[in-house]
Parts: structure tokens; C-alpha cells; sequence
């Protein structure tokens, strides 16, 4: 059983002035699903739409078109208030910056408390009890201590701890992890990592990590999606698809990050301004044919679990 | 060893550098030869940057230079007057910054910064700084057209092409680069790697490469120094620092990047986060986070805790500050 299923997920956004009106495809055509206990990881540059995936999935947008499927429901269509916070209680997200989610002015207890009382998670006698339990989950110890203190007497890593508590307050089935490492310091985005590791495993959480860093996503993913100019372009066992990628973007991308020379034709990731039928890499790769200008690859499976867009590499048969 | 005899361009020794009573670099000592990529890796927040805007000489208050010498070419920069100092900058020695792509001013031409840039240094007409502008273009793998673009037409890793191009204009003889990249994407981020190293060869120019990120300086340095809270911890040459790198930082930092390639396993990062700087821990100030630093050695514990380490050279050109580490 799937924690949450995204079927053929797009999102436009509309630019320009009333005669030049644009669309610009941030997500286009994106489906997967994330399994309780694994951890899915989204990769793509920046504008590739990764984010905007994440956004969606957490109901900060509403999809163009698609759906999103959670506890037999479609929650992109609902629009009850008692229905939107149940939503929020079980898909909860974790943003990038560490320092710009939480309250300067209230404690870390005020945090974790607000979701606890909000949603009712426990009964108002042991909101206490389960707050020290949370912040000890995600080590910051001893609790007591660290309950009481604001969060500019925290570090970056245990500002995103605090942030990780209080999305865990809520006892979610999804979490939605936006970068959350890449604002911290190198040496403890590991500490990161291990934690979001260690919660997959203890509380059977699904995890879709959202990140432009492929080896971090190797450390801590089970799945892999690779993202380009709004379309999943590659997705499989994160194993697999970097050991033997099949799309040209994901080997470049693995080239660039392995240190090996890069002779391109420049293009980039960014999502497509009303795009033209084709495959949206065509300008950058280095296999293409003259198919690929003509008409877009759609995502096959070429090898058992893994996908990719190209008709070079994964033809339709 | 390299057969050309290497010459010292930058000589830094014992730099001190206080933001009001913080004391941000302290007891710096550190060389670029000429020609050389120096890596300096730090995390945030370890003096790396102020180094930098020390050599670049563009420290401002309440940050200022309390002890110790800048040489350039033997020369010693702390005191010379503002009109020196005005021409030392750009001409030899120029800096790309960090977030250098939002540093080009939004309504001007490109070809009017570089005219701009390189009139206030030399005396040069416009119709002459425009066509070096676009050589200059050119050379950073930019159409030469596009000294008539303004600044929002082009993507982030041009920006980034342009201004790395203007730091070329007047044929410095040091480049630094403070995280030229860290914004860029990866594809982006190689390819302008690639460029730097490609100009370096054919200029002659130094570079000093600052960024967190320890396996780019493994691959494109010549020479690295790890920083940590205000201090140099280690320095060797990359190869060396890449087989043996000795101070417990410097190998946590090695722990802390996830391989791309073999297996799969845990790795431990470093526990604890960076010290404050406004009170360093006592003694070696990398000791709180130390895995080597424990109460049951009871002789070692006490000279960790209260001796500061100071940087020796065990190897020719390997030097660590450590007391675990004897020379």
C-alpha cells in the first residue's frame, strides 16, 4: 500500500501581460508514489520543478491538473478546512532554511507544542511528556534544557532538529523534505541524514528527499526520480540508476559531480515557457536523432524497476 | 616538484583580524606562489572569507586588521595608504565573490561595467575597453556580442562567466575566489571550474580557491589549508591531503561527503557544531568535538583542553596543528 500516489501531476504557471500571455510548465506529467518506511529521493537542478513537486504534494499550490492520492482520497480536489488539516497532519514538510521556520520569539517547547494541542495528538496532560520524547527522538538532549530554550541560542543543526521534531509532533505518514540539508554546515549534514534514516526505519515513515545533491541522495535513498525542465526524465532503485544511468541528463549529471571533462551544448534545466512536442533535452544531448525534436519521449521501462524518457535509450516498443 | 623555480607572491603571517571584540582570523600564516591554486576550506563561519577580504584588502568596520602582515610580492600591505591600496586592488589582485551573479548593476550594459571597471585603473578610451570587453568575453566561452546585454538576459552561470572575466581585466597576478559556484548547479558549477583552470594555465595567475566544499579543492587545488574557528588546522598538498590527512577535523570533513561510487555505508560526520568565535573552547579549539579528545587519557586530555596546538610541518610542505600529531 502506498502512503501517497501522484498521478499525471502538472502545474502552470501563467507569465507575461495580457497579449503576450505564456505558460510556463513547472510540472508536467509527473506520477509516483512513496512507500511507508522508504526513502524517495527527487533530484533535479535548480527550476527543474523539484520544489514545486514538494509544494503541491504539501497543498501550498493547487495542480493544474492531476491528482494526488492519499488514504483512498484525492486531496488536491478537497477543500473543506477539517479536511485540508487532516491532510496537514499526516503529510507534513520540512523546509530548506532552518533559520526562517521557527518563531525568534518563542521557544522551542512553543513549537512542538502547537502542533501537539493543534491537532490534538494527546491529551493536554502529557503534552509535556511527549515533547521531551520528541526532542530526544531527533537528539537534542537533554530535553529539558533545550524545551526552554529560544531559537537563536540553537545552531543550524539543531534548528533543523526543532524543525524536524515539530513535522514529527503530528506523528505524519509522509514527510516532505525540501533541502534540508543544504543550508547547514558540511559536518553535520550527515547528523541530518542519519536522523532521517534512523525515522524511516522507526516510525515507517515515507520520505520524499527533494535535492540537487546525487550523492546524499545515494546515502539516504531507497527510490530515485530525476527531474529536468518539469518531467521525471529517470526514475528507479537509487542503486541502479547511478551505477548504469539511462538518460543522457542523468549521466551528465553524474559526470559533472564525478570530475570528468564536460563538452556540452549549453542549455538548462529550467521548466519549459509553453513547450513545443519533443524531448525537452534534445538542444543537450549527444544521442539524439531526429525523432527527439518531433515528438516527447514518454517514460518506459527498459530494465526490470527502472524508467527512463528517450527514445534512444528506453524506446517504446 | 615543478622544474620553474616557484616565487612567493602572498605572504600572510600571524593574521589577526577582530569584528568589534570577536576575533574572527586568529594567528593566520599562509602562502600563494606564484602560478598556484591554494584551496581554503572551512564551514561557515571559520574566518575563511575574512582571510580573503584581508588579502583583497577590503576588510570594512568594524572588521579590522589587529595584528600580523599581508606581503605582496614582499611588500607589506597593513598600512599603506588608500590610494595604493586602490590601485593594488583589481590590478593584482582581484576577487570573484560569492554571490558575485547579483553583483553586475541590473541597468547597465555588460560592456559598460567593463568600461567602467577598467577606466577607473587605467587610461584607456571606451571604444578600446568595449573591445577587450568582448575578448575578454570571449575568453570565458561568452559570445563577444554579448558585451551589449544587460545583466538579466543572461543565466546565472554567464553572470558568473562576466564577472570572472572583469576579475581578468587587468591582468592580476592573484585571482581569489570566494565560493565562486556555490550557487550554480553542478553541470554549471564543472564547466566554469574547468574554464578557470584552462585561463590559469595560460595567464599565469594564482588562485586562491575558498569554499566548503573539501572534494572540489581535492580535485582543482594544487595546495589546500583547512580552516576551523579562526585558525589553520592543516595544509599540504591536495595529493598528500587526499592519502593522509591527519588532523581529526580534516578527516571528519573527509567523512562528511557521501561517495558516489563503492558501497554504500554509514558515515559519522562530526559531531557537535562550530564554536562561537566571541568565546573559543580553551586549549585546541577543536577539542569539544574531538573523537580523539577523552577524559581516560588523562596527560593528553590536559594539554587538549588547555594548550593550544600550533601548526608544525611533519612532512615537507604537511603541517598540522594537533597534539595528537608529533612532528
Amino acid at each position: 500500500m502506498s502512503a501517497l500516489e501522484v498521478r499525471d501531476l502538472s502545474k502552470n504557471f501563467a507569465v507575461g501581460g495580457a497579449l503576450r500571455r505564456s505558460q510556463v510548465h513547472a510540472v508536467d506529467d509527473v506520477s509516483f508514489s512513496l512507500q511507508p518506511g522508504t526513502i524517495t529521493a527527487l533530484v533535479g537542478e535548480s527550476g527543474s520543478g523539484k520544489s514545486t513537486v514538494a509544494r503541491l504534494l504539501a497543498r501550498l499550490y493547487d495542480p493544474t491538473s492531476g491528482s494526488v492520492l492519499f488514504d483512498g482520497g484525492d486531496v488536491a480536489r478537497v477543500r473543506r478546512r477539517k479536511d485540508v488539516l487532516r491532510y496537514r497532519s499526516q503529510v507534513q514538510l520540512i523546509f530548506q532554511d532552518p533559520f526562517g521556520s521557527l518563531n525568534p520569539v518563542k521557544t522551542v517547547r512553543h513549537h512542538i507544542e502547537r502542533p501537539l494541542r493543534i491537532h490534538r495528538v494527546v491529551p493536554p496532560a502529557q503534552v509535556e511528556g511527549r515533547v521531551h520524547e520528541l526532542l530526544s527522538t531527533v537528539g537534542l538532549v537533554p530535553p529539558e534544557e533545550v524545551a526552554a530554550k529560544y531559537p537563536h541560542e540553537l545552531s543550524g543543526g539543531q534548528r533543523q532538529r526543532v524543525s524536524i521534531a515539530r513535522a514529527l509532533a503530528v506523528e505524519p505518514k509522509v514527510v516532505l523534505a525540501d533541502e534540508p540539508t543544504s543550508m547547514l554546515d558540511v559536518s553535520i549534514r550527515i547528523g541530518i541524514l542519519n536522523l532521517m534514516l534512523k525515522l524511516k526505519d522507526e516510525h515507517d515513515i515515507a520520505f520524499l528527499y527533494v535535492t540537487h545533491d546525487l550523492a546524499s541522495a545515494r546515502y539516504i535513498a531507497d527510490d530515485i526520480l530525476v527531474m529536468y525542465a518539469g518531467q521525471i526524465v529517470e526514475r528507479g532503485p537509487v542503486e541502479q540508476v547511478l551505477a548504469d544511468p539511462l538518460h543522457p541528463y542523468t549521466r551528465l549529471l553524474l559526470a559533472a559531480v564525478h570530475g570528468e571533462r564536460i563538452d556540452e551544448r549549453r542549455g538548462s534545466a529550467s521548466a519549459a515557457v509553453d513547450p513545443a512536442e519533443g524531448c525537452r533535452f534534445v538542444s543537450r544531448c549527444p544521442l539524439a536523432v531526429p525523432v527527439c525534436s518531433v515528438m516527447t519521449p514518454p517514460l518506459v521501462e527498459a530494465r526490470p524497476g527502472q524508467s527512463a524518457r528517450c527514445h534512444v535509450t528506453a524506446p517504446a516498443t | 616538484m615543478s622544474a620553474v623555480a616557484t616565487k612567493t607572491l602572498i605572504e600572510v603571517q600571524g593574521l589577526q583580524v577582530e569584528y568589534g571584540r570577536v576575533r574572527a582570523v586568529d594567528g593566520v600564516d599562509l602562502t600563494i606562489d606564484t602560478g598556484e591554486i591554494l584551496g581554503l576550506a572551512g564551514e561557515s563561519g571559520c574566518g575563511k572569507s575574512t582571510v580573503a577580504n584581508a588579502v583583497m584588502q577590503i576588510l570594512r568596520p568594524p572588521a579590522h586588521i589587529v595584528g600580523g602582515s599581508i606581503r605582496f610580492q614582499g611588500e607589506d600591505l597593513v598600512g599603506k595608504s588608500a590610494e595604493e591600496l586602490r590601485k593594488y586592488r583589481w590590478r593584482n589582485v582581484s576577487m570573484v565573490f560569492q554571490s558575485a551573479m547579483n553583483a553586475l548593476n541590473p541597468v547597465m550594459r555588460v560592456g559598460d561595467q567593463f568600461v567602467d571597471m577598467m577606466r577607473a585603473h587605467e587610461h584607456i578610451s571606451k571604444h578600446h575597453a568595449i573591445v577587450r570587453a568582448g575578448e575578454l568575453l570571449d575568453l570565458v566561452g561568452m559570445d563577444k556580442r554579448r558585451v551589449r546585454a544587460y545583466p538579466h538576459e543572461l543565466s546565472g552561470g554567464m553572470r558568473q562567466r562576466v564577472i570572472i572575466a572583469m576579475a581578468l581585466a587587468l591582468n592580476p597576478e592573484l585571482v581569489i575566489l570566494d565560493e565562486p559556484t556555490t550557487a550554480l548547479d553542478v553541470v554549471v558549477q564543472r564547466e566554469i571550474l574547468q574554464e578557470v583552470e584552462a585561463l590559469k594555465r595560460d595567464f599565469g595567475f594564482a588562485v586562491l580557491f575558498i569554499t566548503h566544499d573539501l572534494s572540489l579543492l581535492l580535485e582543482f587545488a594544487d595546495r589546500i589549508a583547512i580552516m576551523y574557528a579562526g585558525e589553520i588546522v592543516e595544509s599540504a598538498p591536495a595529493s598528500r591531503l587526499a592519502e593522509n590527512a591527519l588532523h581529526p577535523y580534516t578527516q571528519g570533513l573527509m567523512r562528511s561527503f557521501p561517495p558516489l561510487t563503492g558501497p554504500r555505508v554509514r558515515l559519522t560526520g562530526i559531531p557537535g557544531a562550530p564554536p562561537e568565535l566571541r568565546e573559543p573552547p580553551s586549549g585546541c579549539r577543536f577539542h569539544p568535538r574531538c573523537p580523539h579528545c577523552v577524559p581516560e587519557d588523562a596527560a593528553l586530555y590536559l594539554r587538549q583542553t588547555t594548550e593550544r596546538p600550533r601548526l608544525r610541518e611533519i612532512e615537507p610542505g604537511h603541517s598540522v596543528a594537533c597534539h595528537l600529531v608529533e612532528a
